[in-house]
């Protein structure tokens, strides 16, 4: 495959292990084991089971009648926001816990912004009796509330991060800070494709049942396992890289990414990285970043908690760069109106970072009989809150 | 070789002690005076911190040096701009300690070009991993006469040791325990065994021990199991309200090692 990660953990220019010598024993450890624990027999009948009966996988795609009427086109939609715990986030957690139980770790350590990959750790920690502790900006634990309850209620333990902006970025840097002052006992689940390799091709493999699902989908109700282009939003982009990860080599189909553009791509209030960003190092891997030119990061905005990350994964940094993917970025504004478009047409409730994806759908040409895929990442039940103030209901 | 690294520990084979500082902490103008006082007061070897926006080695109280000095406005431009006349008043070797971005920014090239010009013996970007060093950098560390420094921690193989020793031509930074600076934990904590083990390998670059090493004893401790070592967050905290800079640093050295 031309999209996948060579042996020394790079996409392109993008990638790498850029890690501290502190690091480096546990990374190694990953690096040279984790192929072959998660492509063993034993490992994908164990990650199967979980996903069918656990999450409940296949997550429906659904041929959204009246969308499809309104944009003219045929627009489908992947539900991972049906999977247990309301988002794609679960795929990730149960390869890695299963994975980190296989290299005989007993504690378990994540990051999380809005607080979806948080809820998805503590879940399979619960599900596996495992210690889990996990960092969150102390921002997003003052609007994220009613996630920071779950997690403790599923008994992981929240550490407010107090450093930097308070958010996604700073929860990173704390759980990295972690894992090097506990190098021994502990697995850190990085809930994107992101950090050091190997994570963004072990998360993206995780991730890739959605487009695996998709195809067989695809061939039955279609009678092409092929769309015409597959839409995702962006943060770090796991979503977005489970969504393409099997159609990478089909280079008929068009892959759409959308970034968060914020209050918009030409003010100081924005997530979307591949537009206003550049290369750098961050987070242990050569990406592209928000930075200044003197190269200290700056931080995002977006309203969705879930994308405000002043980097990306390595593998859509190359899929810019190589144009195999074309990206977009939707405002905040442009983002609620679509979540009010699919709720009202469609009886569902988008999460604010999945309609990001939905938004592009007005700023694309589609055919009559173009088939689009949204990956309809997560639910909107955690956005209630923001839905409520801003429509006034 | 002319490099000031390898002509402090041809002349000093013990207790070499090594200063931590984070350039533009507390005040922006303070870089230079901070160098000048730690030499006047007998330290062998400052470790002059870039700041960075994402400090992931460091703990609390080099991420808040590292946060004000960049609100105080410092910037590796200014930083090279602040040094230039320094070899005019200062002797003991010099190495820049940072993250990579900032450096990548500004081009590995024309910084280790610019790290001549102005006297810097060596550098430490704990994220540059030696792979990535050997493949793209090499070649202008070794045109600039300037010294990658390297770590080494408890978790770090024989095998592994053995291969950053025969790529390290100054000196080798042994990280005490597995943790981010500053971590506060006590000598009793020392890997006693990792220090010996590490001692007994005969390896052909001196060590010096830093993070956690933070007054007398954690100092002695370390000296006897290395050349020296390396005080970094203990002596942030230290001058974090200095209005006397003098007073405050020679008070500092002193009761690391009051034959200084």
């Amino acid at each position: 495959m031309k999209y996948t990660v060579n042996e020394k953990g790079y996409y392109g220019e993008f990638g790498g292990a850029w890690i501290p010598e502190m690091m480096y024993t546990n990374i190694e450890e990953l690096k040279t084991r984790y192929l072959g624990i998660i492509e063993s027999e034993e490992f994908r009948n164990e990650f199967d089971k979980l996903m069918k009966d656990y999450v409940g996988r296949p997550s429906p795609l659904y041929y959204a009648g009246r969308l499809s009427e309104h944009y003219g086109s045929n627009i489908y939609l992947k539900r991972e926001d049906l999977n247990h715990t309301g988002s794609h986030k679960l795929n990730n957690t149960i390869g890695q816990i299963l994975l980190a139980q296989k290299l005989g770790k007993t504690r378990i350590i994540a990051e999380t912004g809005a607080g979806q990959h948080g809820v998805a750790t503590a879940t399979v920690c619960a599900l596996k009796g495992i210690k889990c502790v996990v960092y969150m900006g102390a921002l997003d634990v003052s609007r994220q509330a009613p996630n920071v309850k779950k997690m403790k209620m599923l008994g992981a333990e929240v550490v407010p991060v107090h450093s930097g902006n308070k958010t996604l970025k700073d929860a990173t840097n704390e759980a990295m800070r972690d894992w090097i002052n506990n190098p021994e006992d502990t697995h850190y689940i990085i809930g994107s494709v992101v950090g050091p390799h190997p994570y963004p091709d072990m998360v993206a493999r995780f991730q890739s049942v959605i487009s695996k699902e998709m195809k067989s989908q695809l061939l039955e109700q279609t009678g092409s396992e092929l769309p015409t282009r597959v839409l995702a939003c962006v943060g770090g982009g796991s979503n977005a890289a489970g969504a393409f990860y099997h159609f990478l080599d089909d280079e008929q189909v068009e892959l759409i990414g959308v970034e968060a553009a914020g209050k918009g791509v030409d003010t100081n209030e924005t997530a979307a990285t591949l537009t206003v960003g550049s290369p750098g190092v961050l987070h242990s891997a050569r990406t592209m970043l928000m930075q200044t030119e003197d190269g200290q990061i700056i931080e995002p905005y977006s309203i969705s908690a879930g994308l405000d990350y002043p980097g990306i994964g390595p593998l859509h940094a190359h899929l810019h760069k190589t144009g195999r993917a074309k990206f977009l970025a939707a405002t905040d504004e442009e983002v609620l109106q679509s979540v009010l478009l699919l709720t009202q047409k469609e009886g569902i409730i988008p999460a604010l970072e999945s309609a990001h994806a939905l938004a592009a759908l007005d700023k694309i040409k589609m055919n009559p009989d173009d088939v689009n895929v949204v990956n309809l990442s997560g639910s909107g039940n955690k956005d209630m809150e923001t839905y409520l103030n801003y429509f006034g209901y | 070789m002319n490099n000031r690294i390898n002509q402090l520990f041809e002349s000093k084979k013990e207790n070499i002690f090594s200063v931590y500082f984070t350039a533009g902490f507390p005040r922006l103008g303070d870089t230079v005076k901070i160098i000048q006082e730690l030499e006047k007061n007998g330290v062998d070897l400052i470790e002059i911190g870039m700041p960075f926006s994402d400090p992931t080695a460091d703990g609390p109280t080099i991420q808040r040096s590292s946060e004000v000095a960049l609100k105080n406005g410092m910037s590796l431009k200014l930083l090279f701009e602040q040094l230039k006349d320094i070899r005019q008043s200062v002797n003991i070797p010099l190495i820049l300690m940072g993250y990579l971005n900032p450096v990548y920014q500004y081009g590995m090239e024309a910084f280790c070009q610019k790290c001549a010009e102005v006297g810097i013996d060596g550098t430490i970007l704990p994220d540059l991993p030696l792979d990535e060093f050997d493949a793209e950098y090499r070649k202008y560390y070794e045109a600039a006469n300037l010294h990658n420094v390297l770590l080494i921690t408890p978790q770090t193989s024989e095998k592994r040791i053995r291969q950053i020793d025969e790529a390290s031509a100054g000196l080798i930074y042994m990280v005490s325990s597995s943790s981010t600076t500053g971590a506060g934990k006590k000598v009793e904590d020392f890997h006693q065994d990792y220090f010996e083990r590490v001692q007994n390998m005969n390896l052909k670059n001196p060590r010096l021990i830093g993070f956690g090493i933070s007054d007398q004893p954690t100092f002695v401790n370390a000296c006897k199991y290395a050349q020296g070592a390396i005080i970094g967050s203990a002596f942030v905290t230290a001058i974090k309200d200095s209005v006397n800079l003098e007073k405050d640093i020679a008070t500092f050295v002193k009761s690391i090692d009051p034959g200084r």
